[in-house]
């Protein structure tokens, strides 16, 4: 008979606000149980709760002034009634935990082998010399190549990849029976994630890890975990074995949630929509030739962007996909001026171009940076049309009115201020601006990474419909391959500063022909838990053969 | 996919707080009562100096009358009387030596500090902000030269230029005024260097690039998107060197080389009352107190402004206590 | 890292040029007539004119900056009158207008006073300053912290010549404990200077040890929210370790680096407590000579300061680096 590990029962975790005496609840009523090596995941969206339950199971809370009701059992450890000493115990020893990103959650002073190493020795009581050696196993266990010499790195001379494999190791360290990990993929690449998730799966099947996996990506879970819990804003909503919550979810809001999620196999929001197909005849908006770009100093530069050319029609979305330092940003604001190419040339509608361009507008990624908190969002609007010299305050208030409404928000939005807005409305705001001045082209830079699922649906939704609208040529830049399935006529694959595969969707995604790009679309986790195994054997495959 | 929005850090240099920030802000004073308490002390002292001539008169007090019937001068010159000879004329008693009002001298002292240390912190924060974001808005060169001296008027001592700059000085040129431009204009890189730091944190995120594509010019983009998000820090860096600015007003005064007698001041009536500490200790702890409590409730203020506006003081409260409390 | 080096080392000598020709031009082009000052009260102008002629103030001012960096790097001659040559040794500064002396002996004499002040006042607030911040980072939510915090905040609000001022009034006049102190060199009486020293080092080593608390409980306490000691507090490892082994490591950097900027003002001279105390250091030196206008020495002792200052702050960047190689790295 399995033993239960983890045992929840009516949590409610409540914060204190900034006023006196005043609580916000995260975390409402959830309850959940654990068997002994099962694997169980949490997903929702940002504010879900989700990260707030799994710090609860170590008793992370305490001293932090934050209210707890209900009971959290975890190897039979009651969490809230353990004396300090037990509670050391527990964290490590029964139950480690993974976080998010690598690089902030290790020591920047200290050796990644000595960081390990000091937690092996509290829960072993080993002596400093074998814990050292044990670090250097499990450094070698999870895949550190040359781990002996590489423990006295620190952990900036590692990779993001690498320092999540030194987490990893670090709670191998202490022998746990459950490994708790919060978003332990989302700061790395979809290559990197894949890794790391099939080192995850290869290590539970080793020592019968218990595991719990919170995350906010569907398929990152339906590749790893047995069971299934989502959650909405602090409750759990539905939970059931993986297979069957995917295949058939019980909830409206599940059901929402993923259809949201884009998919390799889905429908594409460009081909789902009427209006004219891009000319492939007519002269392009822009043109890229041999664009190349450094960066860094005499001695260290690096070439972000070297030698790309492309072209965009009216009409035409271009996707530009690759993971973080291919170079894809750079590509995207030296098409709109914003940087300066070493060598090479933009030319918009056939004209060569230095600098800023009107008729060139770009939609950014972080929604909270690209608006000025200080002014209305309808003076950011109108800032194009004032700088093309429209005076009328009439005129001007009605065309951002009428913009406002064309992005889904309402013209008497005019006056309100950034903070106002949520995340997914001042993307529609930065839409809004790029609109204005009535560009040919719009460069989108990771427009939706920074979103929810949910919202990031609606905005690519939006950006589609807008460009079938006014025909006007889309450059999207993303690191996810889905989305820019989702709304490209064609894309290119861009990796260490080249674009290294071009072409329509279908054939980029069906008939891949670089191995880089088999490798990605290898990686992306898929929502099928049937076929994880599968993909995982495929992708060992597809890193051989590389 | 990666960041959701509610977690999503910000930018580099932190991103402003926005409009609706000002209340908070006032919230978050408000339930410090050490900042009204040091408001409070503030607001009574400059009430007090500038009321100082009225006050005067109606003490019927002069703070340059001397009263030699008032001090013993076969004991040097000490006071007659307890605790610096108090007495109903004289409140606080009087100078030794010269029998002046200390009262009336104190609060005229007052003035002078306060005047110079004011008048200090508007020419360092003027010269601040002009030389920081010239340094932004000027090209690459610019910026490097601007940011070395910055660097050089950081690293000088102030005090020592101060006290050198007052050797070659005309003697009668107005002293309050010289120490205003002493302290005003050697000390200002702080400033320069944070409006400078803030700018360009400012110019890297996206709304300024945004606005650059948008066709703004440099000025436009200056006056726009940069001043209205940089006025808070400004604000704050200058409320923290008020403090600084009258303690080296005080130190000038009590080396001898700022304020000359028989003007008042509280750095020069300490440096005066070095002589007289043993025979006459209410004249060394009276002004030593009211600088002590000025500089006190200056800088507590100073603080107060500065955790309010700071963004990051929600992390430093979830740190939390030592002891881990079981719940 | 030998890059780093040689480039803010580079950068520091750049600095004392620039600081030696402002230095120089603001005391030298001032109005007032150098040779009235050199030459004192009752000259009349014929011994003006003389004088004049001997401080070779009748050359170019850039003439004269050149011969005042000749002067610096090789040493020069200065006629004294009446056919008198006096041969000032490398690096010359000028002789003093009142004893004639040269101005870099007078400087070097000075310095040992100056060193055993800033060298006691060092060691109190690495000791007092930093062992209250962690104290205080320690029994944070606690009496103690709160006690401390109230002190540290005293302190910050205390003027250093109050703060030697109280001192000098409750240990010598009323306690009567230590009698008023005189500087004796350590060479003549390693004991007496120590005695005489301990007011004036208590009272800027705990006027410094204010600022020091500050900056060590905020840096320790700013580690102490960062996300790795969430990592470390998720293993086990008890409250005191994380803030002994990994939270006070954020504050290793700043106090060192800050330390050896105050420590290099310090050298420069503690103006107010030499001052205060009558310690005959760099500071006091300064403040006599500027009372007499004596320009050679007051330009002497603001480029020995100005030196003192700028060879701290590289060092501290180099220390700062050292400490935190992400800085190197960068």
């Amino acid at each position: 008979m399995t033993q239960t590990l983890v045992e929840v029962a009516d949590l409610a975790v409540e914060f204190p606000v900034d006023g006196a005496d005043a609580y916000v609840r995260a975390v409402d009523k959830v309850s959940f149980t654990l068997e002994e090596g099962r694997a169980l995941g949490i997903v929702g969206e940002s504010g879900s709760g989700k990260s707030t339950v799994a710090a609860a199971l170590l008793g992370l809370h305490r001293g932090t002034g934050a209210r707890l009701s209900g009971t959290v059992r975890v190897g039979g450890t009651d969490v809230a009634a353990a004396t300090p000493a037990a509670l050391r115990r527990l964290r490590g020893g029964t139950a480690a935990m993974v976080f998010q990103d690598p690089l902030s959650s290790l020591d920047p002073y200290l050796a990644i082998g000595d960081q390990i190493a000091e937690v092996h020795r509290i829960h072993s009581g080993a002596s400093r010399r074998a814990a050292r050696a044990r670090a250097v196993r499990v450094l070698d266990r999870v895949g550190i190549a040359d781990a002996a010499r590489r423990s006295r790195a620190r952990p900036h001379e590692f990779s993001g990849g690498m320092r999540q494999r030194a987490l990893i190791a670090m709670a191998l360290a202490c022998d746990p029976r459950l490994l708790i990990a919060d978003e332990p993929t989302t700061a790395l690449d979809v290559t990197v994630q894949a890794q790391i998730l099939d080192l995850l799966h290869g290590l539970r099947e080793e020592r019968g890890l218990g595991l719990l996996l919170v995350t906010h990506d569907v398929g990152v879970a339906a590749e790893s975990v047995d069971e299934l819990l989502v959650m909405r804003d602090g409750s759990a909503l539905e939970r059931g074995p993986v297979a069957s919550v995917l295949a058939a979810p019980a909830e409206a809001y599940t059901r929402a949630l993923l259809a949201a999620v884009p998919r390799l196999d889905g429908p594409r929001a460009s081909r789902s929509l009427p209006g004219p197909a891009p000319d492939s005849s007519a002269a392009p908006v822009v043109e890229a030739v041999e664009l190349r770009r450094e960066f860094g100093r005499r001695g260290r530069r690096v070439a972000a962007v070297a030698g790309v050319s492309l072209a965009v029609r009216a009409g035409e979305t271009l996707g530009i996909v690759g993971e973080s330092g291919s170079g894809k940003s750079t590509l995207g604001r030296m098409l709109v001026g914003l940087v300066q190419p070493d060598s090479g040339l933009v030319r918009h509608g056939g004209a060569p171009a230095t600098g800023i361009t009107s008729g060139v507008q770009m939609v950014f990624q972080d929604p909270v940076s690209s608006l000025n908190p200080r002014r209305s969002i309808g003076e950011s609007i109108a800032d194009p049309l004032r700088a093309a010299g429209e005076r009328d305050e009439a005129a001007l208030r009605a065309r951002v009115g009428e913009l406002l409404e064309r992005v889904g928000l309402e013209a008497g939005h005019y006056d309100r201020y950034p903070h106002e807005f949520s995340g997914g409305q001042r993307q529609r705001v930065g839409i809004a601006r790029a609109l204005a001045p009535r560009p040919r082209l719009i460069v989108c830079d990771e427009p939706v990474s920074a979103l929810d699922v949910t919202t990031q649906a609606q905005v690519t939704a939006l950006l589609a419909q807008l460009q079938r609208e006014s025909g006007i040529a889309l450059v999207f830049i993303a690191h996810d391959l889905a989305v820019v399935r989702q709304v490209s006529d064609r894309v290119a694959v861009m990796r260490a500063g080249r674009i290294v595969e071009e072409g329509p969707v279908d054939q980029v995604y069906d008939r891949p022909v670089h191995p880089y790009t088999r490798r990605l679309l290898a990686a992306v986790p898929g929502l099928d838990p049937e076929q994880a195994a599968q993909r995982r054997s495929s992708r060992q495959e597809a890193l051989a053969t590389a | 996919m990666s960041l959701t929005l509610e977690r999503s850090a910000p930018a580099p240099g932190a991103v402003p707080p926005g409009a609706g920030a000002g209340r908070q802000v006032w919230r978050r004073l408000r339930r410090r009562p050490s900042a009204a308490v040091a408001a409070a002390v503030l607001a009574l002292l400059v009430l007090l100096a500038l009321a100082a001539p009225l006050v005067a008169h109606l003490t019927g007090q002069d703070p340059n009358t001397y009263h030699d019937d008032l001090v013993d001068s076969a004991r040097g010159g000490v006071p007659i009387g307890s605790f610096g000879g108090i007495s109903a004329d004289h409140w606080l008693g009087v100078e030794p030596g010269t029998g002046r009002d200390l009262f009336t001298r104190l609060l005229y002292g007052a003035r002078v500090s306060l005047l110079v240390a004011l008048g200090a912190v508007a020419v360092q924060t003027a010269v601040g902000v002009a030389v920081g974001l010239a340094a932004t808005l000027g090209g690459r060169t610019a910026d490097q030269v601007i940011g070395r001296t910055t660097d050089v008027m950081i690293a000088l001592p102030m005090l020592v230029i101060g006290i050198a700059l007052t050797a070659v000085v005309p003697p009668d040129f107005p002293r309050p005024l010289l120490l205003v431009l002493i302290i005003g204009l050697l000390d200002w890189g702080g400033t320069a260097r944070m409006v400078r730091a803030q700018a360009l944190a400012l110019r890297g995120l996206d709304f300024v690039d945004a606005a650059r594509l948008a066709g703004s010019g440099k000025l436009r983009i200056a006056r726009r998107e940069l001043l209205p998000s940089l006025a808070a820090p400004v604000i704050t860096y200058a409320a923290i060197k008020v403090p600084t600015a009258i303690v080296a007003e005080a130190s000038l005064s009590f080396l001898g080389v700022g304020v000359k007698p028989p003007t008042p001041s509280w750095g020069q009536m300490l440096s005066s009352a070095q002589t007289w500490f043993r025979a006459d200790p209410a004249y060394v702890l009276l002004p030593a107190g009211l600088l002590f409590t000025t500089v006190l409730a200056s800088t507590v203020l100073g603080d107060a402004v500065r955790t309010a506006l700071d963004p990051r003081e929600g992390s430093r409260l979830r740190v939390g206590t030592g002891k881990e409390r079981t719940g | 890292m030998t890059r780093f080096v040689l480039k803010r080392t580079g950068g520091a000598l750049l600095v004392l040029l620039a600081l030696s020709v402002i230095v120089y031009s603001l005391f030298y082009l001032a109005p007032g007539d150098p040779a009235r000052l050199a030459c004192g009260e009752r000259c009349n102008p014929q011994q003006i004119a003389q004088v004049r002629e001997q401080l070779g103030l009748n050359e170019s001012t850039v003439a004269q900056y050149l011969h005042f960096l000749q002067g610096l790097v090789a040493g020069r001659d200065h006629s004294a009158g009446a056919g008198l040559v006096l041969h000032c040794d490398a690096p010359c500064l000028g002789l003093s207008y009142q004893t004639d002396q040269q101005v870099t002996d007078l400087i070097l004499t000075r310095l040992p006073a100056t060193l055993s002040l800033a060298l006691g006042a060092l060691a109190i607030w690495l000791l007092v300053g930093v062992g209250t911040g962690v104290l205080s980072a320690l029994r944070r939510g606690g009496i103690t912290e709160r006690l401390l915090t109230v002190l540290t905040l005293a302190g910050t609000g205390t003027p250093v010549f109050i703060l030697g001022l109280l001192l000098l009034m409750a240990v010598c006049a009323y306690l009567q404990w230590l009698p008023f102190p005189t500087y004796v060199p350590l060479t003549e009486d390693p004991e007496q200077w120590a005695w005489n020293l301990l007011l004036p080092w208590l009272t800027l080593g705990l006027f410094e040890s204010a600022k020091y608390a500050r900056i060590t409980r905020s840096s320790t306490l700013e580690t102490l929210a960062e996300d790795h000691i969430r990592t470390f507090r998720a293993y086990g490892v008890g409250e005191r370790a994380l803030v002994t082994r990994h939270a006070v490591r954020g504050a290793v950097a700043p106090v060192i680096a800050l330390s050896a900027v105050d420590f290099g003002t310090m050298i420069g001279g503690a103006v107010l407590t030499e001052s205060l105390f009558g310690i005959p250091g760099l500071g006091k030196t300064l403040i006599d000579a500027v009372r007499v206008v004596d320009l050679p020495v007051v330009v002497g002792v603001v480029l020995a300061i100005g030196t003192a200052v700028v060879v701290a702050g590289a060092v501290a960047d180099l220390l700062y680096a050292a400490a935190d190689r992400r800085v190197a790295l960068a």
